[in-house]
């Protein structure tokens, strides 16, 4: 399992990586998307709606279920991935390159982990 | 607390991602995933352990006469090693529970029930029963393990000799020798692909695992979970207990009515089922043309109006296109027919496609 230590990340399995202080892309960890499973479908935000820290702003979905994706930020969507629309498969492949999507006047965020307190937390958790 | 199918510690062994269902733990997926299984089983071959079935006999002189009265399917045209699929009423016509009859012999069949109705069935199979005839549940000294796919014929010739393979769909070859295993060879399947299922003695269960895998390595066949057989029914279009079917949806609201004998001088159910009379909903398809999955228990709706609920719904990952089933009000059925599916308050487009989804091309 790979955790980038250029990222952030959230105890609900999702990564932040920030390109400025109050911008930054949001994806699901590997850890995620290995428990998901193959996943087959995803709903996005659409481009200028607000996210807030620790609510969902999108759901994914495997062969099998339904999950909600939550914010670790507080902000404004400033981009959507539509290559993740018609190819899911993307977030098992490639999870850290197929962000869901880019958050902008970014106010405020969740307590988030680095790589190593990420892994700690879901070692812990299992 | 669950129990473990005779294979747990393979599963384990193999990558299994295991999960409680229906009372055991079981696999749901290995470690190649539901997708690569389900596309293994369509073009090549993959292996379930499918143990947590129940397995019952019924002996004795009045057996034919006791399965002929708590069965909806008549069992009187049988030759030994036929296999022959029911569903099991109840006094107002809902279902028991759906199960496959075997014919060993003369007074003794072979039943094979789903595993989370088994002592249900059992119990009710007991409280039927009449004259000279015996239900006994062999269930925990019985493996089962299903071989499906279009490469199964040939990685059974390698193993078992000509003589044991069963020909004919829905028939059976019993005390099979397979490496020194006694088994029962079935040319039956839950898949909509060609393929056998083997009942074995519980102790032999791991060997013969091993073996099937280790002589369809070069078929391509692997290791395949629940999840996968739940994608590759649901394309085939069989039903399942407790979804397309249950104790109060019948099975000629189900779609089954070739499987009940209206025309048998009784049965259990028989009377509720005629004076009901013809079904007001039926068991559609339905073929996603917006965007999302269609899963079970959703709302189908027609101008706004429920017509009908989903009884169960997936991505289809041969298809790749998300397919449900549904009982609808049979006034808005038609094959064709636009509706939209309430997917979590959001309203998904869908049409009414035939059944099955998916049909495997005879050779």
């Amino acid at each position: 399992m790979n955790h980038p230590d250029e990222l952030l990340y959230s105890k609900s399995h999702e990564w932040a990586k920030f390109l400025d202080d109050t911008t930054a892309l949001i994806g699901l960890t590997d850890y995620a998307q290995d428990a998901l499973g193959d996943l087959v479908f995803v709903n996005l935000p659409e481009v200028g709606d607000e996210v807030t820290a620790g609510e969902a702003f999108a759901d994914v979905e495997s062969v099998k279920a339904v999950s909600d994706v939550f914010s670790p930020v507080t902000g404004t969507v400033a981009e959507i991935n539509e290559d993740l629309l018609d190819s899911p498969e993307m977030m098992n492949e490639d999870p850290y390159g197929a962000w869901l999507i880019k958050v902008e006047n970014i106010t405020d965020r969740e307590e988030l982990m680095d790589s190593g307190d990420y892994v700690n937390f879901y070692e812990n958790q299992e | 607390m669950e129990k473990k199918t005779p294979l747990y510690e393979a599963h384990v062994r193999h990558g299994g991602k295991i999960v409680p269902f229906a009372g055991y733990l079981l696999p749901v997926q290995y470690g190649s995933g539901v997708i690569a299984e389900h596309q293994a089983v369509r073009t090549a071959c993959g292996l379930f352990d499918v143990s947590h079935m129940g397995e019952i006999t019924c002996q004795g002189r009045d057996a034919f006469r006791n399965l002929n009265h708590i069965l909806t399917n008549d069992y009187t045209t049988m030759y030994d090693g036929q296999a022959r699929y029911s569903p099991m009423c109840n006094e107002e016509g809902g279902v028991v529970d759906d199960l496959i009859v075997y014919k060993v012999r003369e007074e003794s069949y072979f039943i094979v029930v789903n595993a989370a109705n088994k002592d249900k069935d059992y119990a009710w199979m007991q409280s039927h029963a009449f004259g000279d005839a015996v239900f006994t549940d062999i269930s925990e000294k019985v493996a089962q393990i299903a071989l499906q796919g279009p490469r199964a014929p040939e990685i059974l010739r390698k193993l078992a000799s000509e003589d044991q393979i069963p020909k004919k769909y829905y028939s059976c070859k019993f005390h099979c020798d397979v490496a020194g295993m006694d088994c029962i060879i079935s040319k039956t399947g839950y898949t909509g692909e060609d393929g056998y299922e083997l009942y074995l003695a519980a102790e032999d269960a791991e060997r013969m695992w091993e073996l099937l895998l280790e002589s369809g390595r070069q078929e391509g066949l692997i290791c395949c979970g629940l999840g996968a057989r739940d994608t590759l029914r649901l394309e085939a279009a069989m039903p399942l207990y407790g979804h397309e079917m249950t104790d109060s949806i019948t099975p000629l609201e189900a779609g089954l009515g070739t499987f009940v004998k209206m025309g048998k001088e009784e049965f259990v159910g028989k009377t509720a089922l005629e004076s009901r009379g013809a079904p007001e909903r039926v068991r559609v398809g339905l073929k996603a043309t917006g965007r999302g999955i269609l899963r079970e228990h959703l709302d189908v709706l027609m101008g706004g109006e429920k017509i009908g609920v989903t009884t169960s719904g997936t991505f289809a990952p041969y298809l790749k296109e998300s397919i449900a089933m549904a009982l609808l009000d049979v006034r808005h059925a038609e094959i064709g027919t636009a509706v939209e599916v309430d997917v979590r308050g959001r309203k998904v487009a869908a049409e009414i496609v035939p059944l099955p989804f998916y049909k495997r091309s005879k050779k």
